[in-house]
Parts: structure tokens; sequence; C-alpha cells
């Protein structure tokens, strides 16, 4: 059983948990990521990015989109309640190297969670941190002061223009590209789509790009084989050989052909799980 | 054996027929070959192909007595030679036959703490049964007395007396289980993997009185037994029964401990203290064919499929929130153990036609004769001699066919089995809208890769010795990380071989 410390709502339906988890706290490294399972009895084992940790305290912090019947389950777990089981850290650390040109940080959404470890750790050995903290619109940006405070440059874009600029993120990112020095490295993280235009952006520039992949995923230790993607026309399993991969060999399409697969079967979750909802709500 | 008799009328014929024999004032040899091999009764196929309840039922008391006296009671004893485990089987069995079923349990846990299990599920036709004198003589070792049948009913009676003795707080059990324990020896065994070797090794070294810690990384401890074989096959309240009952020798099992991520050997043996660690990890990453459309919605790897039905309990539609690709249509790529697991499981989770597509012929088939016996019996239709070419998908990336080539049996191979040759414009189409790829497993990748003092040979299992070590010291290894693809009864010698290792590596080295 592992304990949630904290629970704080961060937009509309993200939510950050503390957890007391101080084997994973010590051993983790940025990239890696958790799988959990909110109850014993018929949850689902559901993999989630690291967003932080403090070695001493012996925490972690998860954040997480309440959007799927699992994570809804979670974000319905009040503070100082247990979650049934977790497992990490898995997968391999971010490869973090000192460039002498700026690295580039792109985050969609949610992908601001699992980049704020790399954000730190690209700093830690010494180099110049730019973010773009993109999202649909203003009350779906997450961390955004948290990452102001460790990065060098932050760029704050939203689709409808609520709040910084009005652009994809691709945007500013062409426009780092550009630039010179152009950035050594970019890291971009956040929806599978977005993480394809992004490749796509820096592609033309040859700057090596870095995605963190998200896939379907069962054990998570190598062993199911459901996180299976292709790149560079091998097959990789994201769970032991990522999750990070360069985004100009991920077969895109593929990917996100496959994290489609359970489509109709989620859609009967999720309505389930909001009807529990009115129900609960009901009886309130 | 023939499938038409119901579980009443075999109960029923047996005890008469036990009656008729212990009336006998002695059995000789003759007589004893003379009684028939005692069927498994088995639920109806064409009802059991819509449930995931036990498909073999077990024999009846009579039928163990029955079964049991079939046995020669040979001097060469060659069934004992056949068990992995060295079970005394000759001795559990004249213990049935007297209906000493305490006794004869009491024998088999002397050298296994898994009765239950393999009672179910080893392949006893290609082990104690091949090697026994009855089956020799009838030149069939189906026909040899069925060994595992009545282990099976030994440690399923002691379970269903604790099932009635339970009490509402307290341990399920406590007459049945001979615990004898040596005195402490102060030493602290790690092992990694709770799945049979794991368990096998870890009940050895408690026994021996070794302090030991068993780390899983799923949610439940059982490894294969849990993720990997279906509850139709072997019922995981039995599993979770004989890892308790590990758990009364004083073995801890922590789960959600991913040993080379959350620790590291290095560390275990370091800070943490343990003074020897076996690594038993099992299966690694599923192969695939590396043909196009692999990669097709639609496409899973047998562990995938598996885990999904069986870990997450996917096949429970209504309460679990992992689900299980709907398919009508299923074909199955392979034919092992696993590969029967797969296509039965499509069944029961609705398929209304599940093929098995096999490169050679029924005959060499690696999958016990038992389980391609049920899987024809619920429905399952075998392709045999032919080979999927691609995967053919449709405009929303989802399975819709396979492409299939046939072959012919050419000049025995390597392994002796005769090679499947192509038949070059034999393709054909077959309509299905999921895959489920039974080939095998790589080996784990996560134990070994961080820990770079393990020697692995060219396809990443670890190298070990006759007594199980492995090249760093106080580290020893069995099961599929060292075997590639073992079953559990191979898996479990291995554990108790690194358990002996491991009892005189300690016993070598000062605290």
């Amino acid at each position: 059983m592992t304990k949630i410390l904290r629970k704080e709502r961060l937009s509309r339906d993200v939510y950050r948990m503390a957890l007391e988890a101080p084997d994973i706290a010590r051993a983790r490294k940025a990239g890696q990521f958790v799988i959990l399972m909110p109850d014993d009895g018929f949850s689902e084992r559901i993999p989630l990015t690291i967003a932080d940790a403090d070695a001493l305290a012996g925490t972690i912090t998860i954040i997480f989109q309440a959007v799927g019947a699992t994570t809804r389950e979670l974000a319905a777990m009040p503070e100082g309640g247990s979650i049934a089981h977790l497992l990490g850290p898995l997968g391999r650390p971010t490869d973090i190297r000192a460039h002498e040109a700026p690295v580039a940080c792109v985050c969609g959404g949610i992908g601001a969670a699992p980049m704020y470890p790399i954000v730190q750790a690209l700093k830690a050995a010494g180099n110049r941190v730019a973010v773009i903290l993109g999202a649909r619109s203003a009350e779906l940006l997450i961390l955004e002061e948290e990452l102001r405070a460790i990065a060098d440059d932050l760029v704050v874009v939203t689709d409808d223009g609520s709040r910084g600029r009005k652009a994809l993120v691709t945007e500013p990112l062409k426009e780092l590209c550009a630039a010179s020095p152009a950035p050594a490295e970019v890291f971009a993280i956040g929806p599978p789509a977005m993480m394809k235009f992004c490749a796509a952006a820096t592609l033309p520039y040859g700057i090596p790009t870095l995605t963190s992949l998200n896939t379907i995923m069962v054990d998570g230790t190598g062993m199911c084989g459901g996180c299976r993607v292709t790149v560079g026309g091998e097959v990789k399993f994201v769970c032991v050989d990522g999750p990070e991969f360069d985004g100009h060999a991920v077969d895109w399409d593929s990917m996100l052909r496959r994290l489609g697969s359970y489509k109709k079967e989620e859609a009967h979750q999720c309505r389930l799980a909001e009807a529990a909802e009115r129900l609960r709500e009901e009886e309130r | 054996m023939s499938d038409t008799k119901t579980p009443g009328a075999l109960r029923d014929a047996a005890a008469a027929l036990r009656r008729e024999l212990e009336a006998r004032p002695s059995l000789g040899p003759k007589e004893r070959r003379a009684i028939p091999q005692q069927e498994m009764p088995a639920q109806d196929p064409r009802e059991r192909r819509g449930n995931m309840e036990e498909v073999a039922l077990g024999y009846s008391e009579d039928q163990a007595v029955v079964e049991s006296l079939r046995c020669l009671g040979c001097a060469s004893r060659p069934c004992v030679a056949g068990c992995p485990v060295s079970i005394d089987i000759p001795r559990f069995l004249a213990q049935a036959a007297k209906a000493d079923f305490d006794g004869a349990l009491a024998t088999i846990r002397a050298a296994s703490m898994l009765p239950a299990i393999c009672g179910r599920v080893c392949p006893q036709e290609k082990q104690c049964m091949a090697a026994c004198t009855v089956g020799r003589i009838e030149k069939d070792p189906e026909k040899s007395v069925a060994i595992g049948r009545v282990e099976r009913f030994l440690a399923d009676r002691t379970r269903s007396a604790a099932d009635r003795t339970r009490s509402p707080a307290g341990s399920p059990r406590a007459a049945s289980r001979p615990a004898p324990k040596a005195p402490p020896t102060g030493k602290r065994v790690a092992i990694v993997g709770s799945g049979p070797s794991g368990l096998t090794a870890a009940a050895d070294l408690a026994r021996a009185g070794h302090e030991v810690t068993v780390f899983e990384a799923f949610h439940k401890p059982g490894g294969v037994a849990v993720y990997g074989i279906p509850e139709f096959r072997l019922p995981k309240a039995i599993v979770e029964e004989e890892a308790r009952s590990l758990e009364e020798l004083g073995v801890r099992v922590v789960c959600d401990f991913l040993v080379g991520r959350t620790r590291t050997i290095r560390e275990l043996m370091g800070e943490d203290g343990f003074d020897a660690v076996y690594v038993a990890s099992g299966a690694g990453l599923p192969k695939f064919m590396g043909i196009p459309g692999e990669d097709l919605v639609g496409v899973f790897s047998a562990n995938e499929y598996l885990t999904r039905s069986n870990l997450m309990k996917a096949y429970d539609r209504g309460r679990a929130a992992t689900p299980l690709y709907a398919a009508s249509r299923v074909a199955v790529f392979g034919g092992g153990n696993v590969a029967m697991d797969a296509a039965r499981t499509a069944l029961r989770a609705g398929a209304a036609e599940v093929r098995v597509i096999y490169r050679r012929t029924e005959a060499e088939m690696p999958a016990r004769a038992e389980e391609i016996r049920h899987a024809k019996e619920e429905g399952v239709i075998f392709d045999f001699l032919a080979n999927p070419l691609r995967i053919l998908g449709d405009e929303e990336g989802r399975v819709r066919a396979v492409e299939c080539l046939r072959y012919g049996l050419g000049e025995p191979d390597a392994s002796g089995r005769a090679r499947p040759v192509p038949l070059p414009g034999s393709e054909y189409l077959l309509e299905a809208d999921a895959c489920v790829v039974a080939l095998g497993n790589e080996s784990n990748p996560l134990v070994t890769a961080t820990t770079p003092e393990l020697a692995v040979n060219g396809r990443g299992n670890i190298l070990v010795d006759g007594s199980g070590a492995t090249s760093m010291p106080g580290v020893f290894a069995g099961g599929d990380i060292v075997q590639g693809a073992a079953t559990v009864i191979l898996a479990m010698g291995d554990g108790r071989r690194a358990a002996r290792g491991i009892g005189a590596y300690l016993a070598r080295e000062p605290s």
C-alpha cells in the first residue's frame, strides 16, 4: 500500500499527488515512470510519469489527467488514502548531456509533468534550457511557475490565445531552431500528435529530438510487449528500451493507431465511470 | 481415454472397482496391469468453452486409490529419475493406494512445495510418466500410471479439508503442513521472482534455516502460474494458497518490487545485507515474427493476451478495468501450451472461431497432448503445416486477415523433427480480427542490463554452472532466465538445485 500524502488539483482535470515511496524516491532518475493500480481487485495497471521526487523525505510526485476510468478512480482517492500497488522506477533514465548550445524543452499539456525532472537534470548538468510550454487553453497549462523558476527562458503558448502567445508549440520551436546558436538538442513531450509535429519541425534543421512515449502497457517490466513501437524500422519496447526515443525515427502513425486499440472498450468504461459519478453526486 | 463418460459415471465405476480390488487378498503385477487407467473427470466441452472454471475436475477418492493401485512398485523406480525434483513417486502411490492420503502428501511435500500446481501443469507424459514401467509395457506414456492426477487429488484433498475448517481470522491450514525447519543460520537470501522456480528455492532455503525474502514485480505472487496459465487450467486461488504456505514457512514475499530498477542486485548484496541472491526473473520480451502487419491493432503477444485475461481478470468484463480486445475470429500462431492457453482463452472471451496456425503437424506440437485434446473438444480449429506470411489491416489499421503459406514435411532437422518446407504458390487468406503470437520469449533484459557482473550468452540468458552459480559470487540463477523457455517443473528443478548451491555457498562463506 502506498499512502497519498498530498493531493491538489492543478487544472480542471489535472491532479498532483505526493506519494510515500522511499525506494522509488531514492532510485528514480529523470525520465522514469511508475505503474500503479489504485485498487487491488479489478483496477487496471497504468503507467504515470514521476514528476518529481524527494529522496530524503522518501516521496515522489505524480501528475495525471483524469481522462480514463483508472485516472478518474485515482483522482477520486482522498489525501491520506492509499494506492493498492505502485511499482517503479521503470524505463531508462534520460540520457542527460552537457551542451555548449542551449537545449529546448517543448511541453504539450500534461507533458510538462515528465518534462519538469528533465529540465531539472539538464540544468544540474550545466545546460542553458529554453522551455516552450503549450496547451489548448490557459486552464490546461500546468507547472508554469515551477518551470519558470528553473528554466533560462520560458515561452507560453495556447491554441486559443487565452494565455501567452496564440500559437502551436511548433511555432516558437521553429524560431528557436532557426536562431543562432540553434538548440543542441530538443526534448518534446506531450500528446503523440504534438510530438510527431515537433519532430517534423526539427527534422529540416537536423537537430536531435527526443520524445517520451506513453503507450499501452500492462506489466511495464519487459514481459507483455503491449508497448511495442516501431523506431527506425525496428520493434522497440517502451517499458525497457524507452520511454524516450529519437522522434525522427518513431513511426508515429503506427503508434497513434495502436493507442486507439481499446477505443470501444474504453468508451464503455468511461461511460460506466461517468454514470457512477453521477449517482454519487445525486446521493450527495 | 474416451471423453464421453460423465464425472458421476467415472466416480461410480471407480467405487465399484475399488471395492472389488480391496476384497482381493493381494494384487500381483498382472492384476495391477489389468486395472484400467482412471479417466480425469472434466467439464462438458460445450459448457466449459463458455466459462472460466477449471476444465479438469479432479479424481474422486476411489479413482485416486484405484489409479495408485496400478503402480507396479517396480525395483528400478524410473519415475523418480524422470521427475525434475525427484519426488518419491512409488512411495506416495503406495501410501495413496492404502488410503494413507496424509502420508502420501507428506512424501510429495518433502520434495515439492507446489503439488496442486504441478499435479495440474507438469508435462508428466514427458517426465515421470515417460519413464513409468506400466507405460513402457503399453508402449504409450499416456497409459502410464496417471501420477499427476493422483498428486493433484492429494493436494486438493487437504485444501478442501482446510476450506471446511477455515476459521474466520486464522490460517486455513495447520495439521497438513509438515514444516521441519532447521535452526536459524542468520544468513539472508533474496529471491528475484515469485514464479515456480523462486518459490521452490524459497521453500528449500527457508527450511534450511535461512531468512528468505522473495521480490516480485507484479502485484501478486506466482509468476507464470498467475499471469500466464489460465484460470480454467490452474485456478488462481490454488496459486495463492501455495504461495501462502511459503509465508507459513517464514518466507517474506514483497510484491511491487522490481529488482534491477527498484534496487539493483549490488544494492541488495551491499547495503541491504543479503548474503546470496537467486535470480529467477522468468520470461522476457515476447518474440514476434518480423512479418508485415505485426504492428496492426489487434495483434498481441500471448504474454499480453494472457496477462490481461489472467492477472488483470479482463475475462470478467463487468468488473475488470483492464480491457480484452473484442474479436470474433482469432488466429493464434504457435504450437506450444501457451498457444493452447491463448486459443482457449479467446474462445471463452467470446470468439466465434479460433484457429491455431502451426508450421509442423500435430505430432511435432510441443503442447501437451491433453491440452491439444481439450482445445479440439472445445472447438479450436488447427491449421497444421501453415505459417503466416503477413497480417492485413483495414483502413483504421485493425487486423482483418492473415495470409498464410502451406508447408510440407522434409528431412529431420537438428531437433530430430521433420523440417517444414514451404510450398511455393500455396498462399491462402484467413479472415481474422485478432492475432495472438505465441512463439516464445527472449530473455528479460532488466536484471542483466543493470548487473554487468552477470555473464550471459548470446541470447541474453544468464550463464550458470552445475550448482546454479553465476559469474557473480553469491548470485545464482535458474528457470526461464537461464533456460530460455522451460516448464514449470524444470524451473522448480532449477530452484531446488540453486537452493542446494546457495546452501553450500553460505556454509563456505564466513558471516
